[in-house]
């Protein structure tokens, strides 16, 4: 019989519902985001309350069964946000505790197959946002950048930058899921604000720094002048580059 | 700033520049350490050209002034074209600016030779030194050796520089002197013996003193033009690449494929296509060499001067090669698998590591990353499917052609997904 497992939907509340598996000798388990008022009309659902003793003890269990990396990779699919990704989490952990030995590279296991495939979803999509940011200047020497990537990869974006513009302050804004990521020559903060309504992106132009459209200007112009017309090949192109990206990229618009 | 006269410039200094097809920055671990602008790491494609390739670095000349004639060349002096000239104050102000938007890794700086050797490398490292020295910046700098300049400047470019390259451009003795009678192979051959030392020693160096600068830390790279010459055959290619490989510890070789830009009895016509399946098959043999513990005989000899174009080297070796397989997945070592067409470097350590865990089954291999479709021919597995019976490599060949039609025989390199 299987029991729906209602958690909260964080980290600590998918290692609390680890928890309570091994605590109600639980075999099949179905993970619910949300409310427990909501989904209480089924039979055999089960509260999962977040609690630091609780998912502190499956994080030390874990810390001890896996290796620094399999941890981060563990915590890079939650964070994911794609939906069967906290599911093949809590197999993958059920698996590290059964196991006798270390099972991060048994690929041969859906588990550990499709926490590997989320990463690598996850990992692309870091790497692209790396690549496809475009800050534009403002007047007050912010360098500013709206994104919406597939998938949450903000907190991953946080060391890259930061290491790399370590002389600028720049913010990073995620459209999608509206909250941002600010460094003011110091450190990073998250940044909770809502653009996508009202005057947000005109004000944001009537800001630029003078130069700015000049720089704008001679970007375009280089990627157009780097074009080899008899190589032509659209499809490798958009393979690289796909469409949903070109809106907040300075060369396509 | 004067947009207008900036922009022509740009446009014909990066237009000039293009056809230099190196973009790569990576192989540089140059830190943030003094809370400047910008590192070097592993290297990003910022954007990609309509034409597929990667745009990573600000690539242009400094100027398309040249003294010299090269027949492949489109700044060659005979050329009736447009010219012009940065200042370094221009090239740093241009490299900044798009750096701070994330629109580049770094820069690639190249010129048409003007005055002298000595002149042009020095104008050069004018502008890595402005770069590193007063605005702190730490991102990728590729500059170009400029054929015959002396030491003294090469060491000096080599300190701000993160990679060094000189173009060969002709991948023979001959070729050169046919197409670029300018220029000498031994003007070539003696900054890379220079920088080949002076990188290695300096490596040395820093392994004693951790303090000790840096000195190129991306190596040196060089570019061969393909299809200028008919001489030229992937054998020779191949073998030329391999020899800089191993003497002269070159990080790479970058294969371009010729575009005809100018009318010149000694080259391809006008209208002649550019040879891109060519260059791309150039590309997974040299990856071959480099990854797969392939030696340059067993890729091209004299039996096989050139490499297949409707199939890739890799392939074309396994079916010259039958009776080495079928091999058995779950006990194969890693270096026999990784000669399985199909199977790439990543799916082939993959395959090594899962197998500890269970035999593994067609359904395993497949979701390790394998092409199945390829590899099926040359590999056993826990099953007792095992689909090459007992075809000959010409039938194979047939199957698999078949099978993928569009991605063999249209005109489609891609750098990426090689085998
Ligand atoms: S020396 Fe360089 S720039 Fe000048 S013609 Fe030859 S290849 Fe072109």
């Amino acid at each position: 019989m299987t029991t729906t497992l209602v958690y909260d939907g964080s980290f600590e509340g998918l290692l609390t519902a680890v928890f309570e598996v091994y605590e109600h000798r639980l075999e099949y388990v179905k993970l619910v985001k949300g409310e427990w008022r909501s989904i209480a009309l089924f039979d055999n659902v089960m509260q999962i309350v977040t609690d630091e003793s609780r998912y502190g003890r499956v994080l030390k269990g874990l810390q001890k069964k896996l290796s620094p990396s399999g941890m981060q990779r563990l915590y890079v699919a939650h964070l994911s946000g794609i939906d069967d990704a906290d599911s093949a989490a809590l197999g993958y952990i059920r698996y590290v505790f059964d196991a006798q030995q270390n099972i991060e590279e048994d690929y041969g296991n859906r588990y550990v197959m499709r926490v590997s495939e989320i990463v690598k979803m996850m990992r692309r999509e870091k790497h692209r946002m790396e690549a496809f940011i475009r800050f534009q200047k403002l007047q007050d020497g912010l360098f500013y950048s709206v994104i919406e990537p597939d998938f949450n990869v903000l907190p991953m974006l946080i060391r890259h930058f930061k290491n790399r513009y370590a002389d600028q302050r720049w913010m990073i804004y995620d459209l999608k899921r509206k909250y941002g990521i600010y460094y003011d020559l110091h450190q990073v903060e998250f940044m909770e604000m809502d653009f996508s309504e009202g005057q947000g992106a005109a004000n944001v132009i009537s800001s630029f720094t003078d130069d700015e459209d000049a720089y704008q200007h001679l970007w375009k112009n280089y990627f157009k002048s780097v074009n080899i017309a008899s190589r032509k090949n659209t499809k490798l192109h958009i393979r690289h580059i796909p469409k949903r990206y070109w809106k907040h990229l300075t060369e396509k618009i | 700033m004067n947009l207008e006269r900036i922009t022509e410039k740009l446009n014909i200094l990066a237009d000039a520049a293009k056809y230099d097809v190196s973009c790569a920055s990576s192989g540089s671990k140059r830190k943030n350490e003094n809370k400047g602008l910008g590192n070097a790491s592993n290297g990003i494609c910022h954007s990609y050209t309509e034409d597929g390739r990667c745009v990573s670095l600000l690539k242009i000349l400094l100027t398309n002034h040249c003294i010299f004639d090269c027949a492949y060349c489109v700044s060659r002096k005979s050329n009736d074209i447009k010219r012009a000239a940065f200042t370094v104050q221009e090239v740093v102000d241009l490299t900044i600016n798009f750096y701070r938007r994330n629109y580049i890794e770094g820069l690639f700086l190249s010129s048409g030779i003007f005055k002298d050797a000595d002149t042009t490398m020095e104008r050069l490292v004018q502008v890595a030194k402005k770069l590193r020295t007063e605005h702190k910046f730490n991102g990728y700098i590729h500059l170009k050796s400029i054929p015959g300049a002396s030491d003294e400047l090469m060491r000096e470019a080599g300190l701000y520089a993160d990679r060094l390259s000189v173009n060969l451009e002709m991948p023979t003795e001959e070729g050169l002197k046919l197409l670029a009678p300018d220029k000498d192979r031994k003007d070539m051959i003696q900054p890379m013996d220079f920088l080949r030392n002076e990188i290695i020693q300096r490596a040395e160096e820093k392994k004693l003193f951790k303090k000790a600068p840096m000195f190129a830390p991306a190596g040196q790279s060089t570019q061969v033009i393909v299809g200028a010459t008919a001489i030229e055959d992937d054998r020779a290619i191949l073998h030329s690449a391999n020899h800089f490989y191993k003497n002269f510890k070159l990080k790479r070789v970058y294969y371009s494929g010729y575009v005809p830009v100018l009318a010149d009895n000694r080259l391809p016509a006008l209208n002649t296509a550019v040879p891109m399946v060519r260059e791309n098959r150039l590309y997974q043999a040299d990856w071959l060499m480099r990854f797969y513990g392939f030696r340059v005989n067993e890729i091209v000899n004299n039996d096989q001067p050139h490499l297949d174009l409707d199939i890739d080297p890799k392939l074309s070796w396994a079916l010259r090669n039958m009776q080495i397989f079928p091999v058995d997945i779950n006990k194969a070592d890693l270096q026999v698998i990784l000669r399985v067409p199909g199977i790439g470097l990543l799916s082939a350590q993959k395959i090594v590591s899962a197998r500890k865990f269970n035999r593994l089954n067609w359904e395993h291999i497949k979701k390790l990353g394998v092409a199945v479709n390829r590899a099926r021919y040359f590999i056993t597995c826990n099953s007792n499917a095992y689909e090459r019976r007992d075809l000959t490599g010409t039938r194979i060949k047939q199957f698999i052609l078949a099978e993928s039609q569009s991605k063999y025989l249209k005109n489609k390199p891609d750098q990426l997904s090689l085998f």
